[in-house]
């Protein structure tokens, strides 16, 4: 604090606090809509903004299916979570992995074509998945990757931005650590899982919740990878909820909303400090 | 920066690398390839029969007025998302950067919408704005503003810029702040000493010091404008009324997956590269700047 100056303290308050409410408020409105009935939501102009008493109806319709007000069917929220989770797992251990692997190769090893192969990861930076939709479409098809959990994440692990954060890490540590290694016998393999691993750990937890939330979020390439609803991911569930003709179950969609986005933003605030560190990193 | 001391082995870094190889090989440049290849071939919508047409895809899609219209609907969302996007999170963070007590509070409560999918965001701001029951919709219709953001291109190009801001403010004000605390608080403090006013300051030492960030953010959120929010516009606006909000991601996946016209999605995925291209090299230029700063 330079100087003391309480109107400016209380204006800083105010601001702060209208931020608040403008990134707060459509959540609190998604949550009043998940405790209404549809018809309740459909039929008031506008709707109550105080939460209704059919919370637990509308989350068991939601999370496990049955017919709407309208007696036609809805599909369950619940093994579409798993899905999502599956898939978020998938690509963020995936990336993880296969990037570790190759920083390390590129780091500790001398071989030929070592820039080349290095550049090949790099331009991929360029090439992200909304630009190549149809032809990357083809390839999975062709492959028969179509409606599975290899289509849903092989495709989008790899990744440029983490073996990137792994090489530049990796640059850092002494050599004296690999120079010991050897002199206690110590193979590359071994080297790799006792000493680099490990201090890696901070840097895998970061890389960690940016890449389960981008898992998680994904929408366009299991939209295109996906023509059987078994194994749609909870975001486009949603989708299907609000694309009917006629009518529309706003409170299904919205507790639906609300189930989607509670595993990430848990992820966000409870591990907020590797969040900050993972989205910082990853965008240098 | 080289390690002096390394591993030797002829077989094993290839097989660590060879993953990481084989998925960018097989799903970065084999599409990337095959989306240069059939850019410049006309096909049939079966796929039957295939010509080669040189350069006439790109000239379908430069005589096309939708195209341009695409363009021009794409531009604008992009500098509307980013403009409202970086004053709303600069204005943020710098209240949070000096507010002292209480920061911690406002920075978790105002990061969790990154966790949010854009298709939610989109559905969100939908159950606002829907007629009749929508609450922010009702409440412009009391003042007299007739919301329609299924007729009126306006008020569905508005419907998107929100949803699209509301899931960048968090990445935004983050990044804001990490610039702000970078700044040495000598140079305010001398300042303030001198005399100025905490809204000079902002202007005469902040907002200059903090440019590199604001040009990285500029830069990420024109990225996000054309390629993340394709789930938004897809969930809310279906790039409607008519084509008015129809960004070019969506008009990638529309023309290839809808109206099945794989050459014309083709050559478009080929020019949205070159603008993906153009856009990660001027960062890397402003990183190696940055570097040297």
């Amino acid at each position: 604090m330079i100087e003391r100056r309480p109107g400016l303290q209380i204006l800083r308050h105010l601001i702060l606090l209208m931020g608040v409410f403008i990134v707060a408020f459509p959540l609190y409105l998604t949550f009043v809509g998940s405790t209404q009935t549809a018809q309740q939501i459909n039929q008031s102009v506008p709707m109550s903004m105080m939460p209704g008493g059919h919370f637990w109806e509308t989350y068991q319709l939601t999370l496990f299916g049955g017919p709407n007000s309208q007696g036609s069917p809805l599909p369950a929220m619940w093994p579409m979570m798993k899905i999502s989770l599956i898939t978020a797992l998938g690509i963020a251990i995936g990336k993880i992995a296969i990037s570790l692997l190759s920083a390390f190769a590129i780091v500790y090893f001398r071989f030929p074509l070592r820039n080349m192969v290095f550049w090949m990861i790099f331009v991929t930076l360029m090439l992200p998945v909304e630009v190549r939709i149809s032809p990357t479409y083809q390839v999975v098809a062709g492959l028969g990757m179509l409606n599975s959990f290899a289509g849903l994440t092989v495709p989008l692990i790899a990744s440029a931005t983490a073996t990137f954060l792994f090489r530049q890490f990796f640059l850092t540590i002494p050599d004296e650590l690999i120079e010991a290694a050897r002199m206690d016998g110590a193979g590359p393999m071994r080297f790799f899982k006792d000493v680099l691993l490990p201090l890696s750990a901070t840097n895998i937890a970061a890389l960690f919740v940016i890449q389960f939330i981008y898992g998680w979020n994904q929408y366009l390439w299991p939209l295109l990878v996906t023509t059987n609803e078994d194994m749609y991911p909870v975001v486009l569930g949603i989708k299907r909820l609000i694309s009917g003709e006629s009518w529309t179950e706003w409170n299904v969609v919205m507790a639906a909303a609300l189930l989607a986005m509670l595993p990430p933003a848990m992820v966000v605030i409870l591990m907020q400090k590797w969040f900050v560190k993972g989205l910082v990193d990853t965008e240098k | 920066m080289e390690k002096r001391v390394r591993f030797k082995s002829r077989w094993l870094p290839w097989l660590l690398i060879a993953p990481q190889l084989v998925v960018v090989l097989v799903f970065f440049f084999w599409p990337a390839g095959q989306a240069l290849y059939q850019s410049v071939l006309q096909e049939d919508a079966f796929g039957a029969s295939r010509e080669f047409v040189g350069m006439e895809n790109f000239a379908r899609l430069w005589n096309d007025s939708g195209y341009i219209d695409s363009f021009v609907t794409t531009g604008v969302f992009s500098i509307l998302v980013a403009t409202i996007g970086l004053s709303v999170s600069l204005l943020l963070a710098v209240m949070a950067d000096r507010v002292g007590r209480g920061a911690g509070i406002y920075k978790t409560l105002l990061i969790w919408p990154y966790a949010v999918a854009p298709v939610v965001a989109g559905v969100l701001w939908l159950f606002m704005f829907a007629s009749p029951m929508g609450v922010v919709g009702y409440t412009l219709r009391a003042m007299g503003i007739e919301w329609n953001h299924l007729l009126n291109p306006n008020h569905a190009m508005a419907l998107i810029v929100m949803a699209a801001v509301w899931k960048q403010i968090s990445y935004n004000f983050l990044f804001f702040l990490a610039g702000l605390h970078s700044i040495p608080k000598s140079l305010i403090e001398a300042a303030a000493i001198d005399g100025a006013s905490p809204w000079r300051r902002f202007w005469t030492i902040v907002f200059p010091l903090l440019s590199p960030t604001t040009f990285f953010l500029l830069v990420i959120n024109i990225v996000y404008a054309f390629f993340d929010t394709f789930a938004i516009v897809d969930a809310t606006t279906h790039g409607g009324p008519g084509k008015d909000t129809a960004i070019l991601v969506y008009k990638v996946y529309y023309d290839g997956f809808k109206a099945l016209d794989m050459g014309s999605s083709a050559a478009q995925s080929v020019v949205l590269m070159v603008i993906v291209i153009s856009l990660t090299v001027l960062q890397f230029k402003f990183v190696e700047k940055k570097v040297q700063y």
